[in-house]
């Protein structure tokens, strides 16, 4: 009965959907107040009906109600409470409707907090934000139901696939999603402003929160999926440039030069044309994203449904969304009126060509994903983009986009004097080659000493000018502590980058009880492997002593799981961090009596990506914070 | 001039789509195998213990064969049993086995509780030459061979009923002609 509610309301949705599709529409074309105002109320129905849904699901999970198919292909009465509530979005489904109610909680927001908007620009955008939904909707009634029944009832259900049973991935998706979904506000304001043919500082300063907070669940969401990447899959790696980690690579890179880009219409009434495809293309890539996961176009170890009628539904929903806003860019965005023009050596010259770089990044990861298809469509073979590709392609890019980080804080607005600032740049650069030249004798090769010094660079670069302006006696508003937090967090995350890849060491080896392996000055010794029984799995547990110079470093105690449903081994490794390398153990398989396989790695500096991770996403808290305007 | 630029975006859109829509009639995980039209690699292996013949790779010709990778170690080969036990009731074509990196032993005590659908195994113990030889890529996989001993097609991942009704049933037929 339950079910049946929910499905009811979700149809519900829809036609609220289509209702404030078309009538705010009509009602800002004829400057109608009363059509205008539908706007506000339909979008709180929208969530209303959306969060009932929703609910209706969560109750079939929490209750495991296998009389609903979706529940009874993915979960299971053993399943911690945690993973029942989980299994909701851990499935094409439930993601799907996770999706619809992120984007009902944004288009609810507009007519909250947006009470001072001109009427027709919050009409129009939440008529923009309701088409979307309705496609979803349409997806999800359509082609992908949650709620369908399932005769006879199945005594148990099929369970969750374990290695998703994490609380790294339990709440991976909903800041994925809450990123993806985010950038609809920029996108659906970018496309009110199109039909009304004018963008403004007023424009932008709505937009940049909305954007700000997208990106900041989208790096937290990316983060929690590289964590869990490192800490789960027992491969020692934290990024592997598969194509949904890509598909979600991408927003984040367009949605970094977007954020910057409205900074400048907002600051100085310029870029915007360029602002506005960014939005629009942002959300592109976030719907891009949803494409690749969904359709089965590439390999993925993310790809839950490849059926090819999804696909195609998404597909078309892509081309319409993306196609149809293209369509009003080209056709208004040359009308859009310049306003403040600025030198090259300026803040926002830097800004922009920080723009260009990132955007040339977004598009390279863009063909790299993309180019296995391509290559597939026009018979040219199966063939695989991996790492080396992006290593030698994108990381490049990614060098003169952080020495832009460095300079830009330091320039001023409009036009930047170099002679000003000389002095200052020689002080940031001198920084930067001083901390790459203090790096060469621990090795490594040579770019080690190259992303060493660029961090200290940015570090430097950003440190500059909060102190300068504390030592004038003028204070920081959070939104320059948080732009100064964020930008830090980059220069770890490059410092995490480069002590991962350049100086960790590992060795694979099968290894007896009783027996030291020595890795990178650990020494790891096999004490014992024992048996061990969880609530629905069984594992055989490994108890490692770690030394390092004679010295007791850790006791380390990696499982091999395997699960009781579905039956699939699962690897958990055991991690000690230090501030200044991780120690990581797993152990694999029996390779003989008394003897298994264990990897063993010293990774150097990791806890860095995570802490810059995190300081990015604090930045931008702290910046999204300040209400005042500046 | 302004106006053709603003219009490079939709251009690139449509390209895109053109592949897409390509791409959605296609598998990626489809991968063709290199060896397949080419003979079985040679090779002589050992029996379980216990069994004085193993698999060589004279056994694969004369008659069309279905020649199966699995190990005691393998929880997907598991769920492939019941099926090849089926086919070999259906007694379509014989099953060679490859115990793939197995512990022996286990191998042998694995069959003995899941039922031995193979005529003749091949011990293949870690690395596991041959089934490399073969083209595997991890277990289970299959391979039809023909009369001549050359590998026809490969089934990578678990034989469902559906898969052996569908895809492979139709081609034994064909090599059977």
């Amino acid at each position: 009965m339950i079910a049946e509610i929910g499905h009811f309301a979700l149809t519900l949705a829809l036609a609220v959907a289509m209702v404030q599709t078309v009538v705010p529409l009509i009602g800002a074309a004829r400057q109608d107040n009363a059509l205008m105002a539908v706007s506000g109320s339909a979008a709180m129905a929208q969530l209303v009906c959306v969060a009932i849904a929703f609910g209706a699901l969560m109750h079939g999970y929490v209750t495991s109600d296998f009389s609903l198919l979706n529940v009874a292909q993915n979960s299971h009465t053993q399943k911690p409470m945690l993973y029942k509530v989980a299994g909701v979005w851990g499935n094409h489904e439930g993601s799907l409707l996770l999706w619809a109610l992120i984007l009902a909680l944004f288009g609810a927001a507009v007519p909250v907090a947006g009470r001072n908007l001109p009427a027709p620009l919050r009409a129009r955008a939440l008529a923009v934000q309701a088409a979307i939904a309705v496609g979803f909707l349409l997806f999800i009634l359509f082609t992908s139901n949650p709620f369908e029944r399932l005769y006879p009832a199945p005594t148990d259900g099929a369970g969750l696939n374990p290695m998703l049973q994490d609380p790294g991935l339990a709440f991976h998706p909903p800041f994925l999603y809450l990123g993806y979904v985010g950038f609809s506000m920029a996108f659906s304001f970018a496309v009110a402003g199109l039909i009304e043919g004018r963008i403004d500082a007023a424009w932008a300063r709505w937009v940049r929160p909305w954007t700000l907070a997208a990106w900041i669940a989208l790096t937290l969401g990316i983060a929690l999926g590289s964590w869990w990447a490192y800490y789960t899959l027992g491969w020692g790696g934290w990024w592997y440039w598969d194509p949904v980690e890509n598909a979600s690579l991408m927003p984040w890179l367009a949605g970094t030069a977007l954020l910057h880009s409205i900074l400048v219409v907002e600051k100085r009434e310029s870029l915007k044309s360029w602002t506005v495809l960014l939005a629009i293309i942002t959300f592109g890539l976030s719907l891009l994203g949803t494409f690749l996961v969904r359709s089965g176009v590439l390999t993925s170890v993310h790809a839950f449904a490849t059926d090819p009628a999804r696909g195609a539904f998404v597909l078309i929903l892509l081309l319409v969304v993306v196609g149809g806003s293209l369509a009003l860019y080209g056709l208004r965005a040359p009308a859009l009126k310049a306003g403040g023009v600025f030198a090259p050596v300026s803040r926002e010259g830097l800004l922009l060509f920080g723009n260009v770089l990132l955007a040339t990044g977004a598009g390279t990861v863009l063909l790299g994903t993309l180019y296995p298809l391509i290559a597939d469509s026009l018979d040219l073979g199966k063939v695989s983009v991996g790492p080396p590709f992006f290593n030698a392609v994108f990381l490049p890019l990614m060098a003169p986009l952080v020495l832009t980080m460095a300079a830009a804080p330091s320039l001023a607005w409009k036009r930047g004097h170099l002679a000003r600032v000389r002095s200052r740049l020689g002080l940031i650069g001198g920084f930067g080659m001083g901390a790459g030249l203090a790096v060469l004798p621990l090795g490594g090769p040579w770019w080690a000493p190259l992303g060493i010094g660029l961090a200290a660079g940015v570090l430097a670069g950003t440190l500059a000018e909060p102190i300068l302006r504390l030592r004038a006696g003028a204070g920081l508003s959070r939104r320059q502590i948080g732009m100064t937090a964020a930008h830090l967090g980059v220069a770890l995350v490059i410092v995490g980058m480069v002590g991962e890849g350049a100086w960790s060491s590992e060795a694979v080896q099968n290894q007896s009880i009783g027996q030291t392996v020595t890795v990178g000055g650990y020494s790891f010794a096999l004490n014992a492997v024992e048996p061990v029984k969880g609530p629905n799995y069984t594992a055989d547990r490994a108890d490692f002593d770690v030394t390092q110079a004679n010295r007791a470093f850790a006791r380390m105690a990696p499982e091999r799981r395997v699960f009781t449903v579905p039956p699939r081994p699962a690897t958990v490794a055991a991690i000690r961090s230090t501030p200044l390398t991780d120690v990581y153990a797993v152990i694999g398989e029996a390779a003989g009596p008394n003897t298994w396989i264990t990897r063993l790695y010293v990774k150097p500096l990791v806890i860095w990506l995570w802490i810059g991770a995190l300081m990015m996403a604090g930045g931008g808290l702290l910046s999204l914070s300040q209400r005042k305007r500046s | 001039m302004r106006r053709l630029f603003a219009l490079i975006p939709l251009a690139a859109l449509a390209v895109l789509a053109v592949f897409f829509w390509n791409g959605l009639g296609r598998d990626p995980r489809e991968v063709p195998s290199v060896l397949i039209n080419r003979p079985v690699p040679e090779f002589q292996l050992a029996g379980p213990p216990g069994q004085s013949s193993g698999l060589s790779s004279a056994d694969l010709k004369g008659r069309v064969s279905l020649v199966s990778l699995f190990g005691s170690w393998c929880v997907s080969c598991l769920q492939e049993h019941p099926t090849l036990m089926m086919i070999r009731q259906g007694g379509e074509l014989p099953i060679f086995g490859l115990d793939w990196r197995d512990d022996p032993v286990k191998g042998a005590e694995w069959l003995a509780r899941n039922g031995n659908p193979y005529e003749k195994i091949g011990l293949d113990p870690a690395p596991g030459r041959v089934s490399i030889d073969f083209g595997v890529t991890g277990a289970p996989e299959s391979f039809l061979v023909d009369r001549n001993g050359v590998i026809r097609y490969k089934q990578i991942g678990p034989i469902t009923p559906e898969i052996w009704q569908h895809t492979l049933l139709p081609i034994v037929r064909e090599l059977q002609k």
